[in-house]
């Protein structure tokens, strides 16, 4: 059992980190207050690979695992969660072209993706179904040769950035009535809807999308009809959720970089607080929190890059990180005290961004009911 | 024009994040430097920038060159993840200990084996040793030119390089001839970010290891044997401040003022 990152890694964290200090960093409180997209920070980043990371080489990405994608999304999220997870939907919405897509898709679509001149998204929530994804109603019914899409989805991350979309819609009725498919932004009956006003992951940007006869060439279904649930359900346990843990992760790092330069800096009783006990019980309850976090992802990281299936894996990293950024950046604020309430200051923030997390890709409770299925079987 | 070649010194420092952990070792005079993470010396990122944008204007390749511990072979990777072509450390026990000058004698004699060259680019300074010698000491001992405190390189014909030298006030435009040692300056440029694409090259590409015994060199004058300056101390230096009112009117003040510095050595 080797532990060590490869030479190789050290050198992907080693650029990533640089890239994101220098380029994000500076726009991190821009973003915070306008709740706009640096969408020039977002073109450096795919010229750089961050965004093909994981398309194979074949395609013009860079063929990297799992692992690799976790360092980058780690290393952007201590940054800038609202980054990372724009960052992270990409791949989400690349992913099930490149699981499922036929050759001619692959060819269509990941090329332009990974070179970052289309942003992409998967959109499967919607007001009657997010947890539950036989609830959704966005119909798409065959008219000859196209599928026409009637349907609303919400709360979709990269929802008026993504120019090739991944859709899961109802094509019938049970677990076999789900299809995936790939709408372009210009099909005419598509269009974007309400941009979300969210208190966290500002920068990222989150909406509505709507489909009124969106009419979409049947060559566009990601596998075959009734394959949907199947997609998706993959896509979001192994790449989406994934992401949203990576992101945790970032901010439970920030939480712990920001918490010590704080206490070590802050001089009461004439020392400096992180002297007192209080304060130390809280940075080590941090640092306990980040390093279960980081081994929990990256061990299920490790599983996906040996092809193993790790869906209660995933969802142990994702809710035991989501809820641990949560209380981490609870506990900054504790050690920066009034401080930590302050807008320009990191720590408020880290706690609205941790926040949003919890809901994406999967509640704490749906993940909950993944484990539940694994740790069912362990006696 | 044709293509221009460069050679580029790089050098591995402690990460400067990390200096607060960094500790003197009172009894060698050195720094403790285990488990301080390394970074390219950062002007020398501008120094391999320049040599890309000039492979990239004209042609030819860019080579990093580096004297240093077997370890830095992950940092020349880097270099080559950056945009270099290939890479060459310099590694051997007998290196250790070495000054500017044996530091310089050793790539000199790596440089002069590589072959033929238009430029050497170098970081006009490190950020540990800070002395900014090292690079016209290669430019004396390939017998070349130099020029330091470079903020630009125009290369305005075949084998002739202009550049702009800064000065405390302004900057001075020297021509000459190539080859010869530039060293840069942070102003020249603003470095580009490594892509993650060069990273698996990078991590396949071969670095060649050159020992004393593959270089040309004297033993004599490599290491600590030929490093005529030798650390004496090593030491943070303790700041105190000390005040001393001086009232009365301002001609009467400068005086004693004058007077006082003049007791404590300072004029």
């Amino acid at each position: 059992m080797d532990f060590a990152p490869t030479p190789e890694q050290e050198i992907l964290r080693k650029s990533v980190r640089e890239f994101a200090e220098a380029e994000i960093r500076p726009k991190v409180q821009q973003m915070d207050e306008t709740d706009k997209v640096p969408m020039d920070v977002l073109e450096k980043m795919a010229k750089l690979g961050f965004i093909g990371v994981m398309v194979p080489r074949e395609y013009g990405g860079l063929g990297m695992g799992h692992i690799a994608r976790t360092i980058v999304l780690e290393e952007v999220g201590r940054v800038s969660a609202a980054m990372a997870n724009t960052l992270q939907i990409t791949h989400l919405g690349i992913s099930p072209i490149a699981s499922d897509g036929t050759e001619d898709q692959k060819k269509k679509w990941l090329p332009v993706l990974a070179r970052g001149e289309k942003l992409s998204t998967f959109a499967v929530t919607e007001p009657t179904g997010g947890s539950d994804v036989l609830g959704i109603q966005t119909t798409a019914k065959l008219e000859g040769d196209e599928y026409v899409i009637n349907g609303r989805k919400c709360f979709i991350s990269n929802s008026h950035i993504a120019g090739v979309l991944g859709i899961l819609a109802k094509t019938g009725e049970g677990t076999k009535g789900l299809t995936v498919f790939v709408v372009q932004s210009d099909f005419p009956g598509f269009r974007p809807g309400r941009e979300e006003n969210k208190f966290g992951l500002r920068g990222c940007n989150t909406g509505e999308l709507v489909f009124e006869n969106c009419r979409v060439p049947k060559e566009n279904v990601i596998g075959k009809e009734g394959d949907g649930l199947r997609i998706a359900l993959s896509a979001i346990s192994n790449v989406g959720r994934p992401g949203i843990t990576c992101a945790a992760l970032g901010i439970i790092r920030s939480c712990l970089e920001e918490a010590v330069r704080y206490s070590k800096q802050r001089v009461l009783y004439g020392k400096p607080i992180s002297e007192l006990q209080a304060v130390q019980w809280n940075l080590t309850d941090i640092y306990m929190d980040y390093e279960a976090s980081r081994l929990l992802t990256y061990y299920s990281a490790w599983l996906r890059d040996k092809g193993e299936r790790c869906d209660a894996e995933n969802a142990i990293a994702k809710f035991s990180a989501c809820e641990a950024a949560v209380r981490c950046a609870k506990k900054t604020i504790d050690i920066f005290g009034a401080y930590g309430c302050m807008r320009e200051l990191a720590p408020q923030r880290l706690l609205r961004d941790a926040e949003l997390l919890i809901s994406g890709a999967g509640t704490s409770d749906i993940m909950r009911l993944v484990m539940a299925r694994k740790a069912l079987t362990l006696a | 024009m044709p293509p221009v070649n460069s050679i580029v010194c790089v050098k591995p420092v402690p990460d400067p994040r990390y200096w607060s952990e960094l500790a003197l070792d009172p009894a060698t005079k050195t720094l403790r430097r285990e488990g301080i993470p390394v970074v390219l010396n950062p002007l020398d990122r501008h120094a391999l920038e320049e040599a890309l944008r000039i492979k990239e204007t004209f042609g030819g390749t860019v080579t990093a060159i580096s004297m240093a511990p077997l370890t830095a072979t992950d940092s020349l990777r880097e270099a080559i993840a950056i945009g270099a072509d290939d890479a060459v450390l310099l590694s051997d026990k007998s290196f250790a200990g070495a000054d500017t000058l044996a530091t310089a004698y050793v790539l000199a004699a790596a440089i002069k084996k590589l072959g033929r060259f238009d430029l050497i680019l170098c970081g006009n300074q490190s950020l540990d040793g800070g002395t900014g010698q090292v690079g016209p000491e290669i430019a004396e001992f390939l017998g070349v030119p130099h020029v330091a405190y470079v903020r630009k390189i125009d290369l305005p014909e075949q084998g002739i390089a202009r550049v702009e030298r800064g000065l405390e006030y302004g900057y001075m435009v020297v021509e000459a001839r190539m080859p010869l040692v530039l060293s840069v300056v942070k102003e020249i440029n603003v470095p580009r970010h490594v892509s993650l694409m060069r990273i698996s090259e990078a991590m396949q590409a071969e670095v060649r290891v050159w020992a004393s015994r593959d270089l040309d060199v004297d033993s004599s004058r490599i290491g600590l044997s030929g490093s005529p300056t030798q650390v004496a101390d090593l030491f943070i230096p303790e700041t105190k401040r000390r005040g001393e009112m001086m009232r009365g009117a301002p001609d009467v003040v400068s005086k004693l003022l004058i007077e006082r510095l003049r007791e404590l050595g300072v004029l």
